[in-house]
């Protein structure tokens, strides 16, 4: 597989020739292969093997035997209930962190960029604080306040990025929508210290644990909800490989290459934010995904979109399964927030991944 | 000579003790009048000893007695009101252990202090005789020191004998779901009550005074009796049912199979002050419901 930049900033692809000048079809469905076997197989090693893991032991045999009643079977439970589900959300959340990530890192064209640049995140944690705070109680198919609120907030800052995306002249767009959405963030940054600081003692504990990420779902419904919103945004990713390649190496030259740049920007920023708003309301707000596993992919695969999605879906979700895995079991029976150690784990490697090719 | 090494080493015995010590709480000599308590626990023993009409100011968080609520509110742990503070001129001021800036503040000022902290049951009582000492009420606070421990005994002596359930006790959880679990773990004022209450703690082994708990926890740890807490106001019936439901998800918890969820409102559990002996009642009662027939 072919890296084509050898500065230390190869993770970012500065040189853009080298990216229109893509080998041709036939080696690209090639290389598309071997990424998706690759990063495939260990997205679903991660899948099949983390719940057979946990702070508990469970005997596989109890867990599918059939003599026993489910209600009396704790194995079971444990692998159907706390388990699978939990590994389905950190699937689900870690493959939409890094899909929004790659997306919002070439369409603003910062490799700084990640999920929570534009505010969404913020949005969905704000959504949340007030259910936690107010003590919102609606429940809606088996979904419970907290994740409602929390998509709806993000929805709420979706609402007003996109309207500064349209109200923006053309030419200085992303760095007016960055701008737009760093403020926004420290906005909506401050509305929620406010209410911090407007909620009780246990309030503000449950907040705080809140921001910490957790994939504990307990169920299989607020999976299946955050999947509405997630395969919509799906679909517009799905639409964006080619384009992205394009508006990564600039907006003028891609109008020049015939690409609707405007459309291309709008489809691109509400698909990664319905993402990164399905997920942060699933999970909370977990760190350092977004951010890093397009990177990491980007490293093996180059710099094509069309093989840095798919790659970054099933390395963000290998990545963010592995990272819950030990969240469950470092420190059993207790369990650490799943966002301390994606941190914890990430951040190192990335570093060492960095500085090493320097 | 040896006088001299003697008011030596007393000198230096004088210095450590002063030491030990934080200056200000020893300088209160004279009962003080203008009480600030910022400690919602502390507050309940003033009143509780007869000393409610000293009270100036209080916390953000007091809600008990009603009294408290004519009074200046100056902040919480993480707020305290400085200014508000100084202005009130208090000649005591009941501050949380934690509070350091606080307390370096009132020092420069001036302004005596006791700090307060609490890490298990049994310093309720102790607090509030220590309080009362500190206040010129000693033999005030011995008594109601007396009674808060005479009351978790009688609690003590008449679940005694019962077969103690293994129990877990949530203050704290995400409404509709079964997320966000906060549980007392085994060590704490919670922790204590419970197992004073005639229950043991599922969590015993973990000596935290919060833990959050995953569903696979709750699953692995089988509780016999699981006791929700919630504070503020109480909740209707619909709504309590629909919590109860909620844990239906897990059906192999012994607690859920026999029904044994109980919700509690009430302030008594998250203020460690002479209302814990009505805490501790209430928790009997829920583990035991037949001791009290």
């Amino acid at each position: 597989m072919s890296r084509q930049a050898t500065s230390p900033w190869c993770l970012w692809p500065e040189h853009a020739d080298t990216v229109t000048t893509a080998p041709r079809g036939s080696s690209v469905r090639t290389r598309l292969l071997w990424t998706v076997a690759g990063f495939g197989a260990l997205a679903l090693a991660a899948i099949t093997l983390a719940p057979l893991a946990g702070s508990t032991d469970v005997s596989l045999a109890r867990v599918f035997d059939r003599t026993l009643p489910y209600a009396d079977n704790i194995d079971a439970q444990i692998f159907f209930v706390a388990r699978l589900p939990r590994v389905l959300a950190a699937a689900l959340v870690g493959s939409s962190l890094a899909l929004s990530g790659v997306v919002f890192q070439a369409l603003l064209r910062n490799p700084l960029a990640s999920p929570d640049t534009l505010g969404v995140s913020a949005g969905a944690s704000l959504g949340a604080m007030l259910a936690i705070t107010f003590g919102a109680d609606v429940s809606l198919f088996g979904l419970s306040a907290i994740p409602m609120a929390s998509f709806t907030g993000s929805l709420g800052a979706l609402t007003i990025v996109y309207g500064l995306s349209v109200v923006r002249r053309s030419g200085t767009s992303t760095m007016v929508l960055l701008l737009g959405g760093v403020t926004l963030t420290a906005l909506l940054s401050a509305i929620m210290g406010f209410v911090q600081f407007m909620a009780d003692f246990t309030q503000t504990f449950r907040n705080v644990r809140w921001m910490m990420g957790s994939l504990d779902v307990a169920s299989y419904s607020p999976i299946v909800a955050a999947l509405v919103p997630t395969a919509v945004a799906w679909g517009g990713f799905a639409t964006l490989p080619r384009v992205l390649d394009l508006i990564s190496l600039g907006a003028e030259s891609a109008a020049a290459r015939g690409v609707d740049v405007r459309r291309a920007e709008r489809v691109a920023l509400v698909s990664a934010s319905l993402a990164t708003g399905a997920a942060v309301s699933l999970a909370g707000p977990v760190a350092f995904v977004g951010i890093v596993v397009p990177h990491l992919v980007r490293l093996v695969v180059g710099a094509d979109h069309r093989l840095v999605l798919p790659g970054s879906a099933l390395f963000g979700a290998a990545l963010l399964i592995a990272c819950d895995l030990v969240a469950r079991t470092a420190m059993a029976p207790l369990e650490l927030p799943v966002g301390i150690v994606t941190a914890l784990v990430g951040g190192p490697v990335f570093l060492w991944l960095l500085f090493r090719r320097t | 000579m040896r006088t001299a090494l003697s008011s030596l080493l007393l000198a230096v015995a004088l210095i450590i003790a002063g030491e030990a010590r934080p200056a200000s709480q020893s300088s209160g000599d004279t009962a003080p009048r203008r009480i600030v308590s910022l400690v919602p626990a502390t507050t309940e023993m003033l009143y509780a000893m007869g000393a409610g009409s000293r009270l100036i100011g209080v916390g953000s968080y007091d809600r008990f007695p009603r009294d408290v609520e004519s009074l200046p509110k100056l902040g919480g742990l993480l707020d305290p009101n400085t200014e508000q503070l100084l202005a009130l001129r208090p000649d005591l001021v009941i501050v949380y252990d934690t509070q350091a800036e606080l307390r370096q503040r009132l020092e420069r000022a001036r302004i005596p202090m006791w700090s307060y902290s609490l890490k298990a049951l049994p310093d309720v009582a102790a607090t509030m005789r220590a309080l009362g000492a500190r206040i010129g009420m000693a033999s005030a606070g011995e008594s109601a020191a007396g009674r808060i421990e005479a009351q978790l005994r009688a609690v003590q002596a008449r679940v005694a004998g019962r077969p103690r359930p293994r129990s877990l006790l949530i203050f704290g959880r995400e409404s509709g779901a079964l997320r966000g679990i906060n549980a007392s773990g085994g060590y704490g004022f919670l922790h204590d009550l419970l197992e004073l209450a005639g229950a043991v703690d599922v969590l015993s082994d973990i000596k935290q005074a919060a833990v959050p708990m995953s569903s696979e926890m709750v699953l692995a740890r089988r509780p016999d009796v699981i006791i929700e807490l919630h504070y503020g106001e109480a909740w209707p019936a619909n709504r309590l049912d629909a919590e109860r439901r909620v844990w239906s998800g897990l059906p192999s918890v012994p607690a859920v199979r026999n029904n044994r969820i109980h919700l509690l409102t009430g302030d008594e559990f998250v203020v460690p002050g002479p209302r814990v002996t009505l805490a501790a009642e209430r928790l009997a009662r829920t583990i035991h419901p037949d001791a009290f027939r």
